[in-house]
């Protein structure tokens, strides 16, 4: 039963990657790659990789789907001209032969891996008692991986930057994106009301369980990303300067307090991002908490766009 | 007693699962964007709300029940304002859209 269940989700899977590949209309594809993404997180549920799971529920389904809609409308003038075009037989022999080769070596190095895989999870499992963590994803992201986080963190961090760097001169400084316009009296101002408390109270829920549940900083700061949107798509709220102090220092708190803990253990603990005895657990919360609102700024800000209009 | 509350469950979840059916049909055989929405809404609402009562008595305790419940109401919050935003710009759009 179990099993025709997981065969299911993986020819679903399978069947809607080809699918948005294949679609014409770049809509469509990406209605597609969002159902993909939520299969995906099915598929990681069944694999019992609950964290990954609801990661790639938030970011891979929720945040991208909305990143990708935003970059179609805004390639929409000029689809027309690119769908036009049809490359030679030569373009898509030598595009087919790669894309070959590419999941051909994709499948070798799976099939090859040996069995039962390497795995560090005994080893995490025996010392994870050492963070005071309960949950072991926490405990390999904050503790044994910690710099792969920190890294992650300032990538998103780029990422925003690297938006913000589409925009034209004179605008720099200025709200990211469109001042939305919406009835007030409206079903999207009154769901924009409504919402809020209750996303924000889920955001903090499912960020203060990944201590020792499924959860973290990365998936509670994408739900409270997605309110910060809300109001902003409803016209409640006006998408702050990118000039203002106040956010630019919101931003960087969190890989700030990151660096700067994980420079005090190279004197107290004898290593970059070493934790002293019996600090481990109180020191992940205090990077997670000064962690959590600068992803959440930082992801709605990618979400916001490039600085479209002046600062008043 | 826990036969019965298993046996709930399985009725309960199955029509659920009828509905999702019967929405996708209407989905794939309704003529335009409301009668759509219009099979859409009872899958949400009833399909998952029948999910929903059916795995109540498997819940691990109050909270978890309490989880589930407002799971749904927060999707019935959701979908009927979507559905509602759907139906205004198809209305807007025009009945060749």
């Amino acid at each position: 039963m179990i099993a025709a269940l997981n065969w299911g989700i993986a020819l679903l899977v399978l069947g809607l990657a080809i699918w948005t590949i294949v679609a014409r209309d770049t809509f469509a594809a990406i209605v597609g790659f969002v159902a993909y993404g939520l299969l995906l997180t099915l598929a990681w549920v069944a694999l019992r990789g609950v964290d990954v799971a609801l990661t790639e529920a938030a970011i891979g389904g929720g945040l991208t789907g909305v990143l990708l809609i935003r970059a179609a409308a805004k390639l929409r003038r000029t689809e027309a001209a690119s769908n036009a075009e049809h490359p030679g037989v030569p373009t898509r022999v030598a595009a087919a032969l790669v894309a070959a080769c590419v999941t051909a070596a994709l499948a070798v190095a799976v099939l090859a891996l040996p069995d039962p895989a390497p795995t560090l999870a005994p080893e995490t499992a025996a010392n994870i008692a050492a963070t005071g963590v309960g949950n072991p994803i926490t405990a390999v992201l904050l503790a044994f991986r910690a710099m792969d986080t920190l890294l992650e963190a300032i990538v998103v961090l780029f990422a925003l930057i690297g938006v913000w760097s589409l925009a034209p001169d004179r605008l720099w400084g200025g709200h990211p994106g469109p001042r939305h316009q919406a009835d007030p009296n409206g079903v999207l101002a009154f769901l924009a009301r409504l919402l809020p408390p209750i996303g924000i109270i889920v955001g903090v829920y499912i960020f203060w369980i990944g201590a020792d549940l499924p959860g973290g900083k990365f998936q509670g700061a994408t739900i409270l990303a997605a309110m910060w949107l809300l109001a902003m798509m409803a016209g409640l709220a006006d998408t702050p300067p990118v000039s203002r102090t106040w956010l630019r220092l919101a931003l960087i708190a969190g890989p700030v307090v990151f660096i700067a803990i994980g420079a005090a253990g190279v004197a107290f603990a004898g290593a970059f991002l070493g934790y002293p005895d019996g600090l481990a657990k109180p020191l992940i919360k205090v990077i997670e908490w000064a962690l959590l609102p600068s992803l959440a700024v930082m992801l709605a800000l990618i979400m916001a766009g490039a600085p479209e209009r002046t600062a008043r | 007693m826990s036969a019965a509350l298993d046996l709930f469950t399985i009725v309960a979840v199955a029509a659920g699962a009828f509905f999702f059916l019967a929405g996708t049909v209407g989905l794939l055989r309704f003529p335009d964007v409301f009668t759509h929405l219009h099979a859409l809404s009872k899958a949400d609402n009833l399909g998952l709300g029948l999910v929903v009562l059916g795995l109540l008595p498997q819940a691990s305790g109050l909270l978890a029940g309490l989880k589930l419940i407002s799971i749904w109401l927060i999707v019935l919050l959701v979908g009927a304002t979507v559905s509602q935003m759907i139906a205004r710009a198809a209305r807007r759009a025009g009945p060749h859209a």
